[in-house]
């Protein structure tokens, strides 16, 4: 069954891009990531334009980060305090990435930035959470704790540094500056690459600043659900490229995924959880290398400028 | 005064048998002028129905008709990108513009281009896809714009909004033809002229051409127009909407 969407301008299957959300939406559940990472790349794969794919699936990802902040929030799992300064730090963040793809766009050279980046981001998070999550796993065979506990009084130098303030749901006592500055270089990102960046924020927190996974995803969602919220108010408002049927379908599909994910992240222990994810990052960015190092079948691309419409 | 009389007569006689000659006239009409999208759009098809009508008195040409329709839809400017190796890497390098492209294309002939007239005779009537939008006495200023030329036309051929069809026109009646236009799922919105040319022995006899456009209706108009003229709220709305698929979510799935 075939549905037109209005801004996109083409015909879509309803059975397939409910069935796409709809699993995207299951990992986004599962990892606490926002899925953009993986819903954009695929839109954009059935020719729908790359505009109107990156400003959809921020209305996409801010519905299904709602469900999850709700059940995070029942759950006593969310962060408000640390919330509210990754979201400060990452509205700055988006302001100088915006600035950025501009400039970008006018020298011509976007699509080879947002390749590279998503080559080097990917693989290199990928690579590292995947090292990391294989280290763990030995450990634990070996009969030691799967990572060193955290001991009273020891703590890595960056939560020394001054502006300490004590986030009791996270169990961090730390310094509010790496955690903005993290917020910042995350936004900064997540507008180039059109994706909310839970993906970078929930390994990072885990692994820089050692809060308790669970809290994590909760509080992950929270500030992707506020960026992305005005994120699609934002596009809308400066290129017009929401797409509104196609945002809903995304979404039906999307946050019935997201309840089974969420329900199956129960049943994941932490160091399997991890290397999934691993896995799951790493897999983005080979694919896009794969289409930056082999050589193409039609090195030739058509594109059609916008503006003329109407 | 009798060799006057004489040179006029000549000369009626030489008009009367020239003009019979170029007395065909060309009739064309189109099934539709609306192409509507609705939410259930999938592509659409018109007909082109023609007439050739001649002259009672002209004298019956040795060479057949040929009717070649060209449809010509709304344009861009098209940008074609070249990706070449850079070391290890292959990235987008040459670029070429197409301003004022169409971005829908579709030649008809009821036989193949090249037995109804000759290349030269096709680039000057902008006749089959690579001519068809060629500017009249345009130079290529680069060398190298045929292939970028050739990359377009095969992409977009790719997609369907691109066709040349050299069965595409069928004669009902040496007179009578017909010809079907094929509007993809994808094709963009806005105006489509459509040109249909009658050749015989290589050269142009008539010339016509009539148009029709591909409008959204109904809710997909509403909607698209919600977008442009009041962006703020429809992007509002989505984000609402979207906040509110979130929580119902929660609510129809909540167990604990």
């Amino acid at each position: 069954m075939q549905i037109y969407l209005p801004i996109a301008e083409l015909p879509i299957s309803i059975f397939l891009v409910l069935g796409l959300s709809g699993a995207v939406g299951f990992i986004s559940g599962l990892f606490g990531v926002g899925g953009g990472f993986l819903l954009t790349p695929l839109l954009i794969f059935l020719d729908i334009p790359p505009a109107v794919a990156v400003a959809t699936v921020a209305a996409q990802v801010a519905g299904s980060s709602m469900t999850g902040v709700l059940t995070y929030w029942r759950r006593n799992a969310l962060d408000f305090k640390l919330g509210g300064i990754l979201v400060t730090g990452g509205i700055f963040g988006t302001i100088m990435g915006v600035l950025f793809f501009n400039s970008m766009r006018r020298l011509g050279q976007l699509e080879l930035v947002i390749t590279l980046s998503y080559v080097t981001l990917f693989t290199c998070i990928g690579g590292l959470m995947l090292f990391d999550a294989v280290r763990a796993a030995l450990r634990d065979r070996r009969g030691k704790p799967a990572r060193r506990l955290r001991e009273a009084g020891s703590h890595p130098p960056w939560m020394g540094l001054p502006l300490r303030m004590r986030f009791p749901r996270s169990q961090l006592y730390a310094s509010v500056i790496p955690i903005a500055a993290l917020a910042v270089i995350i936004g900064f990102i997540g507008a180039v690459l059109g994706v909310g960046g839970g993906f970078m924020l929930v390994p990072a927190l885990i692994y820089f600043f050692r809060i308790p996974p669970a809290v994590v995803v909760g509080t992950s969602l929270f500030q992707i659900l506020v960026t992305m919220t005005g994120a699609t108010v934002l596009h809308a408002v400066t290129n017009q490229s929401v797409d509104i049927i196609l945002a809903m379908l995304l979404l039906v599909g999307g946050v019935i995924g997201a309840q089974f994910g969420g329900r199956a992240a129960r049943n994941l222990n932490v160091s399997s959880f991890r290397l999934l994810l691993a896995l799951l990052i790493l897999s983005v960015g080979l694919r896009f290398a794969v289409e930056l190092f082999l050589p193409p079948a039609e090195p030739y691309s058509v594109v059609v400028t916008e503006g003329a419409q109407r | 005064m009798r060799r006057a009389a004489f040179a006029l007569a000549t000369a009626c006689l030489a008009v009367l048998a020239i003009v019979p000659a170029k007395a065909e006239t060309l009739i064309a009409a189109l099934s539709t002028h609306r192409i509507a999208i609705a939410s259930n759009f999938t592509g659409d098809q018109l007909a082109v129905f023609g007439l050739v009508e001649r002259d009672g008195r002209s004298v019956a040409r040795a060479d057949p008709y040929d009717i070649v329709v060209t449809v010509r839809g709304p344009q861009r400017m098209l940008i074609v990108r070249e990706k070449e190796r850079v070391g290890p890497l292959w990235i987008n390098r040459t670029q070429r513009r197409f301003p004022d492209r169409s971005i829908y294309l579709s030649v008809a002939t009821n036989r193949p281009i090249k037995e109804i007239l000759s290349d030269e005779a096709a680039r000057r009537d902008r006749i089959g896809l690579a001519n068809a939008q060629r500017t009249q006495g345009s130079f290529d200023f680069e060398f190298d714009i045929g292939r970028f030329r050739d990359a377009l036309i095969r992409t977009l051929e790719g997609k369907q909004l691109y066709s040349l069809d050299e069965r595409g026109v069928t004669f009902l009646s040496p007179a009578l033809f017909s010809s079907q236009i094929k509007i993809p799922a994808i094709a963009p919105t806005g105006p489509y002229e459509v040109e249909v040319l009658l050749y015989a022995g290589g050269s142009v006899l008539a010339r016509q051409t009539t148009n029709f456009e591909v409008v959204k209706t109904g809710a997909e108009q509403s909607l698209a127009s919600a977008a442009h003229d009041r962006p703020f709220l429809y992007g509002l709305a989505t984000a609402v909407l979207a906040l509110l698929f979130g929580w119902l979510a929660t609510v129809i799935f909540r167990r604990d």
